[in-house]
Formats: C-alpha cells, sequence, structure tokens
C-alpha cells in the first residue's frame, strides 16, 4: 500500500536556535529542515532568527545570509538566483517554489522552509534528483527526425507552429511541480510526473519532430502517463507560471484522437 | 540491493500501450449516467406512492425495462473502471494485480445479477 506515515528514522525533530544579533529590530524567525547523512540521527528542524533589515528581499537571501554568516554547514543548490536555472527549488511555508522567486515578506509568522517533498533527502535541503533526471532522459527529448535537413541547414518552423510551444518550452526543470503531485508520491517509480510529461509534450507538440507517434506509444500506459487525475497541484505551484496540467491534457487527447 | 541503473529501472518492462481506451470509457459511461441518472431519479418519483403490481407492471414495459438495465449496466461499469484507478493509486505490489480481476469480476458479478433481476420481473417471473 501507499505509505502515508514516515518511518520512525525520517520523523523530524525539534532543533537548535540561532537567536537574532542583539539589537535587531525587524526580526523573522526561518524553521529549515536539517538532515545529514553522516551523523546517523533524524532529522531536525533548526531555528534561526534573522535580521530582515540586514537581509535582502528573497527568501534565498535570506538562506544565504544564514549560510555566510551563522551556520556554514547549511546545505541547499542555487546558482542563478533569478528564476531561470530552477536549482533552489524547495518547500516554503508549505508550497513548492524557487527560493530566489519567494519574497519574505509573502510569508505571515516563522519562515518553514523543507526540501521539495517525497524525494529521497541527500542533504539539508538537496533532494536526491536521480529518478527524475532518468525519467527525463527516458522521454529522449530531443528533435527525432528522419528528413534531411534542408540545403540551408534549417528546419523551417511557421509562426504558428512555434506558437505551440509557448507554455512548454519556458519550463526550467525545478521539479517543484512533479514533487507538489500525490501520484507522483504514490507512484513516482512508474509514473512520469507533470515536469516530465510537460517535457514530453514539448516535443510532441514541436512540428518539426517527426516522432510523435512514437512518443505516445511510449507514453500510453496506466502509470506513465495515466496516473493523472488532474488535481492540479503541479500548476497551481509552477513558479514559472507555466500549466502542466494542460500539457498532460493536450497529450492525452492526441491518444484519444488517434484512436476516435 | 540492486545496481541496475537508473534508466533502466525508468524504462522498466517498458509502455503498456494501454490506458486510452480506459480514459475514454470513463467519460463516456460518466456521461451516459448523467443522462441514465436523471432517468433514474425521475421514473423512481413518478412510481412513488405505487404498489408492487403498479411497479412491476411499469418494469415490465420494454422501454422502462431497457432503460433500468442500461443504468444498472454503466453504473457498474463506471465503478469497475473507477475503482481500478484506485487500486492502481494506492495498492502496492503482489497485491495489485488481485485487486483489480477481483474489483472486474465483483463489479461483473453484480452487473449481472441486477440484469437478471430486471429481466426477471419484465418478463413476468
Amino acid at each position: 500500500m501507499a505509505e502515508f506515515t514516515l518511518p520512525p528514522n525520517s520523523r523530524v525533530k525539534e532543533g537548535k536556535t540561532f537567536k537574532a544579533p542583539a539589537g535587531a529590530k525587524n526580526v523573522k524567525a526561518f524553521k529549515i529542515y536539517r538532515y545529514d547523512p553522516d551523523l546517523g540521527e533524524n532529522p531536525r528542524v533548526d531555528t534561526f532568527e534573522i535580521d530582515l533589515d540586514d537581509c535582502g528581499p528573497m527568501v534565498l537571501d535570506a538562506l544565504l545570509k544564514i549560510k555566510n554568516e551563522v551556520d556554514s554547514t547549511l546545505t541547499l543548490r542555487r546558482s542563478c538566483r533569478e528564476g531561470i536555472c530552477g536549482s533552489c527549488s524547495m518547500n516554503i511555508d508549505g508550497g513548492n517554489t524557487l527560493a530566489c522567486l519567494k519574497p519574505i515578506d509573502e510569508v505571515d509568522g516563522a519562515v518553514n522552509v523543507y526540501p521539495l517533498p517525497h524525494m529521497p533527502v541527500v542533504k539539508d535541503l538537496v533532494p536526491d534528483l536521480t529518478t527524475v533526471y532518468a525519467q527525463y532522459r527516458s522521454i529522449e527529448p530531443w528533435m527525432k527526425a528522419d528528413t534531411a535537413v534542408s540545403a540551408n541547414k534549417e528546419r523551417p518552423q511557421s509562426p504558428e507552429e512555434r506558437a505551440e510551444l509557448d507554455g512548454l518550452w519556458e519550463c526550467i526543470l525545478c521539479f517543484c511541480c512533479t514533487t507538489s503531485c500525490p501520484s507522483y508520491w504514490w507512484n513516482g517509480d512508474r509514473y512520469l510526473g507533470p515536469a516530465i510529461l510537460l517535457q514530453a509534450a514539448r516535443w510532441i507538440n514541436d512540428s518539426r519532430d517527426e516522432a510523435t507517434g512514437e512518443r505516445l506509444d511510449q507514453l500510453e500506459d496506466p502509470f506513465r502517463l495515466y496516473r493523472c487525475h488532474t488535481i492540479m497541484n503541479c500548476t497551481n505551484t509552477c513558479p514559472k507560471g507555466l500549466n502542466p496540467a494542460k500539457a498532460i491534457a493536450d497529450i492525452k487527447q492526441k491518444l484519444a484522437e488517434r484512436v476516435l | 540491493m540492486s545496481l541496475r541503473s537508473p534508466l533502466g529501472r525508468v524504462r522498466g518492462l517498458g509502455s503498456a500501450k494501454e490506458g486510452v481506451g480506459h480514459w475514454i470509457a470513463q467519460r463516456v459511461s460518466a456521461v451516459g449516467l448523467i443522462v441514465l441518472g436523471f432517468w433514474f431519479v425521475t421514473a423512481i418519483i413518478s412510481n412513488v406512492g405505487g404498489d408492487y403490481a403498479t411497479f412491476t407492471r411499469w418494469l415490465s414495459n420494454p422501454g422502462n425495462a431497457t432503460m433500468m438495465i442500461l443504468t444498472i449496466g454503466v453504473s457498474f461499469w463506471h465503478m469497475a473502471l473507477g475503482l481500478q484507478v484506485v487500486i492502481e493509486d494506492y495498492v502496492h505490489g503482489g497485491a495489485r494485480a488481485p485487486s483489480l480481476i477481483a474489483v472486474k469480476l465483483v463489479s461483473f458479478a453484480l452487473a449481472a445479477f441486477g440484469i437478471l433481476s430486471v429481466l426477471k420481473v419484465a418478463f413476468g417471473g
């Protein structure tokens, strides 16, 4: 059966509290999930009090301030700090988003920061994305065409055909959507999840690609595709404002079109 | 412990090449149940207060018997499709396949029982 409770060694315990510096007037608490596999201990939640008058506006600014000034062992992924690399995806205030795009003042009370849900944790806020990357590889996310390329070495595409890719190409593979999906939580070993299916739609909808049928063949499966029950958490949580649920619905529609 | 590569695990046994039929059937049976459900409620209301003989006479009408059989058949068909999804979602491991088969068999048995009961009344049993 699906597991609805955490195993004993994953139950989260109360951790340490790091007080704000004396004289700080604008204090905000950050409750951050900590897990270090080398310690052999259960995960814990540490509380860091931060002076917001001496901190940037985004949650990522606060996390980096903590790492730089309070506890250098805090581990997280980050790179571009402007919502384009997808590295700093995590669960903030109960929702998956990018730490660099999440303003601290949008959170009432303490800011709860956890890794992306239901993924194995490597350390602190770093989830193990091995399976989801393998799932991405499995949909063969590259152009497949048998027709020889034209003399000018281009594969032409009309503006209307190019427009079919809008809302799909913008995905940065942060996996906020996939890890917000209950279907992925229960069947993530076989269900591809919203991020990968949106990527699959990106190639299915590409007018230059000649493997549409083959791609649909690979997706037609009760688990790979049809675990999507239009729960819509994916669309709700996407920090880029994309709509993976619609992309999945489009794939289902295309599969229906070929039999009706 | 498995040393199989992540890609090998993800590809697994390959695509079942199945699912679109179930997806279409779920939607078609749902739409069918809107019509049949409306008919069923209206039919029951129109029979409120009637005695046993009146109702059996009503159900003996070929039109009413056909609609009743369709209501029962489509309801259990939709139930089987829906429960299949619930099992696929939540039942993992060795219990999955027997559960899927059991749900199908029980649904068909209940549908057969309901349909035969209607036929018995319709043919004056």
